[in-house]
């Protein structure tokens, strides 16, 4: 469903500056499977992440989405393919925009806007229904202000947005990383029901190693722009966070940096 | 007394220019509010909007017909304004202020000199001051009237549509648009575009009300449309949510700063300070919801310290 192969990324080279952030990924993910991420500050994670969704162009390599070359691509023309959601609560809505309208848009990707309602009463139905899924009260409010909500009830809309067209590749970077642990708790809970229900492929960056071991169905580890650790199946549910601390020890030659994982 | 049996006799007037302006102002509503860009085009847009009508009318041209080709005008103008800030990656202002110096020669050429009249004695028009007080179509009041209301009616329906919408949310968020499959950069091009389409329709409707087009009748428009934009909200917002409604108060905005111009002058303004006193409103209401957040932050941190000391 997804291929990368032998992508690099350097920001600001033949400066002071040069940081090499992506150093030969390669990573080919199958239909289904729910990957989480773990890897130290700056392992390049989130460049990862921002990559296949085509943020910054890579220096080399390529990117393939179900058969689709996309490495070329802009950021705005992958998202057909693609659902994001982002580390802070604000990136993935419009506050300024109603609820409904804020799926509508996410109704919309990948098709042509055009001069068509921008949201139609059906759809208000429809989206009436998914909301109750999210049990926040979503859906009564479906012409408040998104600005209204909090950080949680943000993050679950957005997945709400990101899954709502079925992408090939859903991608979540750090997204219950803003919230207070009931909250975060309460969106990863909905974000396993909504990707088994949709049986969809993902890619769960988290910083949490109990989440990264228990979620999914193979995690990968990464440092300094390579992925040093890559489990599966069976091995991974039997993998503990002592193990993961002793792995990275070992493939990395450090100790773990990653403050708010050893923190949490 | 007599001040305001005066006041009351250029009502129609200041009524009138405040229609006018308001179609301008609603041009910077869409960039400044919606698209969430300050667009100095406006200055530029507007002379050459007035300027093109202006010469079609004086070429013979149906008068519609001459008020759509100024709104393409605008249109074109918009769209190198945008495409300088969305393809060559110029910050928005400075690109709003090579293309509004670019069209001072442009307004030039259009009309061979600084500036061209039309007489309404010897011309139709669709407008002109001289009919502010009849009772008839061709008063400034109702045609500029009737085109608000439509020009409302026709953004309230663009802005609910799937484009409209993608506008909306290019300026309300980029990343989240971009994750959606918006293109941004396309969707500021065209929010510009409209944007300096309306200014330019509004110099032509301005030119034909004062009877003539001048390469410096949009001298300030930007000041004046923030100025109409930031008085309709000041004082409709908490009354009027929905999108058309705001866009009125734009409109209404207008239109009332129109009257208290009217009203400075008329108790004895030197007109003179007009363009500085319109600018220190302006400022000075920009800077309100500044000051009001640092207020709002610093009793935070008070409050905050308070219990810490507890």
């Amino acid at each position: 469903m997804l291929k990368i192969t032998g992508v690099e990324k350097t920001f600001n080279p033949g400066t002071i500056n040069e940081k090499k952030a992506l150093n030969g990924i390669n990573l080919q993910l199958n239909e289904g499977d729910f990957v989480t991420v773990i890897g130290g500050n700056g392992a390049g994670k989130s460049t990862m992440l921002n990559m296949i969704a085509g943020v910054y162009p890579v220096d080399c390599g390529s990117i393939v989405i179900d058969g689709v070359d996309v490495t070329r691509l802009p950021e705005y023309k992958r998202a057909k393919y693609l659902g994001r959601v982002f580390q802070d609560p604000m990136t993935g809505t419009a506050a300024d925009m109603q609820i409904e309208e804020n799926l509508a848009l996410a109704a919309r990707r990948g098709k042509p806007r055009t001069l068509r309602a921008g949201i139609t009463a059906k759809e208000r139905e429809e989206y009436k229904e998914l909301l109750k899924i999210l049990d926040l009260g979503l859906e009564e409010r479906l012409t408040a202000k998104v600005g209204l909500l909090s950080g949680g009830q943000r993050q679950a809309l957005t997945l709400l947005m990101a899954t709502l067209k079925n992408p090939k590749v859903l991608l979540l970077d750090e997204h219950t990383a803003a919230l207070d642990p009931k909250t975060a708790k309460k969106v990863l809970d909905i974000t396993e029901e909504i990707v088994s229900k949709n049986n969809l492929t993902t890619i769960m960056i988290t910083h949490n190693m109990a989440d990264a071991i228990r979620v999914g169905n193979r995690l990968i580890m990464m440092n300094n722009g390579k992925i040093i650790f890559d489990v599966s199946g069976e091995e991974k549910k039997k993998l503990t966070t002592a193990d993961l601390l002793e792995k990275f020890k070992i493939s990395a030659g450090e100790d773990l940096n990653n403050d708010r994982m050893l923190l949490s | 007394m007599e001040i305001f049996t005066q006041l009351l006799n250029a009502l129609p007037g200041s009524i009138s220019q405040g229609l006018i302006w308001g179609i301008m102002a609603i041009g910077v509503y869409i960039t400044y509010r919606i698209l969430d860009v300050a667009d100095l085009t406006v200055d530029g847009s507007f002379a050459t909007g007035g300027a093109v009508a202006v010469m079609l009318i004086l070429n013979g041209w149906n008068l519609w017909l001459a008020m759509l080709m100024a709104f393409i005008a605008g249109l074109l103008a918009g769209a190198v304004t945008g495409l300088l800030h969305t393809l060559m990656g110029i910050p928005p202002i400075l690109a709003g202020i090579l293309t509004q110096l670019s069209l001072y020669s442009i307004n030039l050429k259009i009309m061979g000199k600084a500036n061209q009249s039309v007489n309404v004695n010897q011309t139709d028009l669709l407008i002109s001051l001289r009919w502010v007080k009849e009772f008839a179509l061709h008063n400034p009041l109702i045609t500029v009237g009737i085109v608000v209301i439509v020009l409302i009616g026709a953004l309230y329906w663009f802005f609910g549509t799937e484009m409209g919408c993608g506008i909306r949310a290019t300026g309300a968020n980029l990343n989240m648009s971009r994750a959606q499959g918006i293109n941004t950069s396309f969707n500021k091009v065209l929010g510009i575009m409209l944007s300096n389409g309306l200014v330019a329709f509004a110099g032509a409707f301005l030119a034909q009300y004062q009877g003539f087009a001048d390469v410096k009748m949009g001298q300030g428009a930007i000041v004046i449309g923030l100025a109409a934009v930031i008085i309709g909200e000041a004082i409709f917002s908490k009354i009027f949510k929905n999108f058309a409604l705001r866009l009125l108060s734009v409109v209404l905005g207008s239109i009332i700063y129109y009257i208290v111009v009217q009203a400075v002058i008329t108790m004895g303004l030197d007109a003179n300070l007009l363009k500085l006193l319109s600018a220190v409103i302006v400022a000075i209401f920009l800077a309100i919801p500044y000051w009001k957040g640092q207020h709002k932050a610093k009793h935070m941190v008070k409050a905050k310290g308070g219990k810490q000391n507890a």
